[in-house]
């Protein structure tokens, strides 16, 4: 177990390094088979560990591996050592699957679009960082991880550079997110400063027994501002959108399934300080109703197949920080595992139908995919479903209801928050399946036919839709057969929800509301698309509201008006600062002393004999008048 | 009656002088080289009178090697003014200029 | 003796205030000759015979008999007489003067401050010099010996023909067909130096 855990991380790591060095040189074949490879090696070794672990007894639950020390000063140590738990393994098999069956989706898909290799070397790199990220046992591991995929986001948003487009787009995901991480950086600093170490259990367990403190609360805050930042919550949720500028299985990876939750994993990881600190836990909560409700309606008019679909992500981690505010920890990290798999789903799917429409983005152009590409149809329609929380039947509806319990009975406004989240499960059918039905139904609008897909394309997704559908059963609601395998397999690291429960019957009326909204949902979305194939009045430019929700409430202007261009002025006053006096100076004196010595090199024999005579006229003197 | 050697040393310093002098002034290489000539017998009547003042060898000694300084300095000198004469047409030194800064 | 010494030593100086002022290089080799015969009488009342007679036979015989060789074969002799005189204008000797008066003054000042008188005899044989030489400075001999080669070789290198040279940056681009444009019986091809040296030349510092 000790060595299996670093193998983990460091079989991709070792792809990675593999497909640098000598991808370029090697067929295809090559970097397809060491790219998927390394990852199924380590998805095949997470999911034994997970199976091992949930077979001993809580308390035996935790297994930590150390290569050595990596940072030694007196009164602070870091040390090379990963952390096995219940709440990284469920991370760590979840990253490493989704990214095995997307790895496996990506050798198909990326063929013939250029730099096969150079994809498959960013994504196993960023699979590494990832597992570095939630298997690091102390928080500077994490932190690298951290860092990490924050690069490889950076360079696979970034991978068609050739388009100047795509390449601002991976700036703006890089500067948003490092603004973010300066945050954490200073919050790890003062976990420093104030508890004298970074290890995980040892920061969590200081903090227990200290109680709560203005740090504390300071720390919390500052991780908070860190993981809002990677996972794209208000106010840092600009980048997502124009991410979807990378391939789509990288969406699909990266920018849904995995790397954007790391925020949701950082915060339940430490979710002790957030106990500590009440009012930094309602922001969580207060920040994940805002976005979900902003994601929701930003999406129900956009017309990118792929915007729709990242503010899609944007609200359902909305959800997932709404649940970790209000205290429901192992039902935010089910979220988060139903979220990767059926959001990776949507994302392969998406790229299915682009692919097949050679690079159509716009939803309103599409259209009867349903005739070309029946079990694409189906795959769609379960992971449209699962997103919406279609109930008893998939896995979205269970982990929704498990946060919106929470919400419910959460002390502070608890009923607000559950109305938020049931329109929110309203918002998610009504632009889902606006997308869904543009999409598949009615007549292809796009001429000259469709590009046949691959059938690699379709056992990733299959796996997924198993997923999506199966995962919700992990853990049911108490009305309908009470599993709690999930919760159960999460206790040693996150405690049950801590509320008194709402009675039985509440939570039965709650789950019947929001099933009727998901449903209610579904058919309005169907009355739109009716009226709207008849009138056409998608094709032209939105207003009004229409235009304020398409530019998602206008955040990119907000941003450049209030940060951006005082930012701008501000470097420009800057620029022109007396420091820059002092340093200019030193230049101009050196150009100055140059140019004065250039003229004794005049190259002129008896210019240096003059020297030399100066020079015995001179010491001579010294000797004779001293 | 011997000579007071500080006769010899004022002459080897005005023989210097001069030669210093002809050194900085001139520009035609050949001059050059026999200021040169005339500094290192400058130099070698010094010793000349030193060793006179204290009736030792050793100062006809330095001059012997003096005499063999001089050679090397004559033969490289006149490949320089060859060289230079070759190349440009001219021996003024100030034509050689390529290190200018 | 003294006024021998005197004499020698004043012709000495005026030949050799000569030699340096000439504008006929001729001439000027000519009046070396004289100063260092004069130099070389100077020598001798200094007690110095085997020194005089070396200065005659080395120096004026050999070393500066070469140069004049050289002037001739290269008939440099009053070729220039015109502008080697207008490269002595008062801007060109002023400043060195000035240098030069400086370190006479400061040697006379030197010798005022006191020299010991001679002793009695100050006559030095050529044997003691040669039992000097070959004892206890015979590892000078060595190092003069490894001189003397060393000014032979690059004396041989330095007039050796078909050499390469750097090209000046003032000259016209080189180019590589240039034969036709040298002076014939040169024996210079002309050769261009290596390309970076030009690019290094004609290349400004940037300011």
């Amino acid at each position: 177990m000790q060595t299996v855990i670093w193998i983990v991380p460091i079989l991709p790591i070792a792809g990675f390094i593999i497909l640098t060095l000598f991808g370029r040189r090697s067929a295809w074949q090559f970097s397809a088979v060491v790219g998927a490879g390394t990852v199924g090696v380590s998805a095949l070794l997470a999911l034994v560990a997970g199976l091992t672990l949930a077979g001993v007894p809580d308390a035996g639950r935790t297994v930590i591996s150390s290569l050595g020390d990596w940072v030694v000063i007196p009164g602070f140590s870091v040390d090379f050592s990963l952390r096995l738990d219940v709440l990284s393994d469920l991370m760590a098999m979840v990253i490493t699957v989704v990214a095995f069956l997307i790895h496996l989706y990506s050798t198909a898909f990326m063929r013939g679009k250029g730099d096969y290799h150079r994809y498959f070397a960013y994504l196993n790199l960023f699979v590494g960082s990832m597992l570095l990220l939630v298997l690091g046992n102390n928080l500077l591991l994490l932190f690298v991880g951290w860092e990490g995929v924050g690069l490889c986001s950076y360079l696979l948003i970034g991978f068609w550079y050739e388009d100047p487009t795509n390449g601002l787009a991976a700036n703006k995901a890089f500067i948003v997110t490092r603004i973010a991480d300066a945050a954490l950086l200073v919050g790890l600093f003062l976990t420093i400063s104030t508890f004298g170490t970074l290890d995980i259990s040892q920061v969590l367990s200081r903090a227990s027994s200290a109680g709560s403190s203005p740090t504390v609360t300071a720390i919390a805050a500052l991780l908070l501002v860190g993981a809002i930042g990677k996972s794209a919550q208000l106010p840092f949720q600009l980048w997502l959108p124009d991410a979807m500028a990378g391939p789509t299985p990288v969406s699909a990876l990266i920018h849904a399934a995995t790397m954007v939750t790391a925020g949701v994993y950082l915060v339940a990881r430490m979710h002790l300080f957030y106990v500590l600190s009440p009012g930094v836990q309602l922001a969580v909560a207060i920040i994940g109703a805002a976005t979900l409700l902003y994601g929701g309606l930003s999406a129900l008019t956009q017309h990118d197949i792929k915007r729709v679909l990242a503010y899609s992500t944007i609200s359902q981690i909305g959800y997932m920080f709404l649940g970790l505010g209000v205290g429901a920890w192992s039902a935010a990290m089910f979220h988060f595992m139903n979220h990767a798999f059926f959001k990776a789903l949507l994302f392969l799917g998406a790229g299915v139908v682009i692919h097949r429409l050679n690079g159509e983005h716009n939803i309103m152009r599409m259209g009867g995919i349903r005739r070309t590409d029946r079990p694409l149809f189906w795959l769609f329609l379960t992971g449209a479903a699962a997103l919406t929380g279609i109930p008893l039947v998939t896995s979205g509806f269970y982990s929704k209801e498990a946060i919106l319990e929470s919400a419910w009975i959460y002390p502070v406004a608890g009923p607000l928050f559950w109305a938020i989240g049931a329109f929110g499960v309203f918002l998610t059918g009504a632009y889902i399946f606006r997308l869904f039905f543009h999409v598949f139904l009615g007549e292809s609008k796009k001429d000259g036919g469709t590009r046949p897909a691959s059938f690699i394309f379709y056992p990733p997704m299959i796996l997924l839709a198993v997923g999506a559908v199966l995962a919700g059963f992990l853990r049911t609601p108490r009305d309908l057969g009470n599993v709690q395998l999930m919760s159960n397999f999460l206790n040693p690291v996150l405690a049950p929800e801590q509320f008194r429960p709402a009675g039985l019957s509440t939570e039965v009326m709650l789950q019947i509301v929001t099933a009727l909204l998901s449903l209610l949902a579904v058919f309005a979305a169907y009355l739109s698309y009716r009226r709207s194939t008849k009138s056409k009045v998608e094709e032209i430019e939105p207003h009004g509201i229409k235009r304020f929700l398409y530019t998602g409430m206008g955040a990119d202007w907000l941003a450049t008006s209030l940060v951006v261009r005082p930012f701008l002025w501000f470097a420009g006053i800057m620029r022109r600062d007396w420091v820059d006096l002092f340093y200019n100076g030193v230049a101009q004196a050196g150009l100055l002393v140059n140019r004065a010595l250039r003229y004794t090199q005049s190259g002129l024999v008896r210019w240096y004999l003059l020297g030399i005579g100066i020079g015995v006229l001179v010491m001579l003197g010294m000797v004779v008048f001293s | 009656m011997s000579v007071p050697p500080v006769y010899g040393m004022v002459l080897a310093a005005i023989l210097f002088v001069i030669g210093l002098g002809g050194l900085l002034i001139r520009r035609n290489m050949v001059f050059v080289v026999i200021s040169v000539e005339v500094m290192l017998n400058a130099g070698g009547l010094g010793f000349i009178s030193a060793g006179a003042r204290w009736a030792q060898a050793d100062g006809q000694a330095v001059f012997l090697f003096l005499l063999a300084v001089a050679a090397a300095e004559a033969a490289i000198g006149l490949a320089l003014i060859l060289w230079l004469h070759h190349r440009h047409r001219t021996v003024d030194s100030d034509s050689a200029r390529q290190m200018r800064g | 003796m003294t006024i021998a010494f005197v004499i020698a030593g004043t012709l000495s100086i005026i030949a050799t205030l000569l030699a340096v002022s000439r504008s006929n290089t001729v001439h000027a080799l000519l009046y070396l000759i004289g100063s260092l015969l004069a130099l070389a009488v100077a020598f001798y009342t200094l007690g110095a015979a085997y020194a005089a007679v070396l200065e005659i036979m080395v120096y004026a015989g050999a070393i500066v008999v070469l140069l004049l060789f050289v002037v001739m074969i290269m008939n440099l002799g009053g070729r220039r007489k015109e502008e080697e005189r207008a490269l002595l204008g008062p801007s060109v000797w002023v400043g060195p003067s000035a240098v030069v008066l400086g370190v006479a003054v400061e040697l006379a000042v030197v010798f005022a401050s006191g020299l010991t008188p001679a002793t009695e005899s100050s006559y030095v044989s050529a044997q003691m010099v040669n039992a000097v030489v070959f004892g206890p400075y015979v590892i000078g001999v060595e190092l003069a010996s490894f001189l003397l080669l060393a000014g032979v070789v690059s004396a041989v290198h330095l007039g050796r023909r078909h050499q390469k040279v750097i090209e000046t940056g003032s000259d016209s681009p080189p180019e590589r067909s240039s034969e036709d444009r040298d002076p014939p019986g040169t024996g210079d091809r002309g050769e261009s130096g290596p390309a970076w040296a030009t690019r290094l030349h004609s290349k400004e510092v940037v300011e």
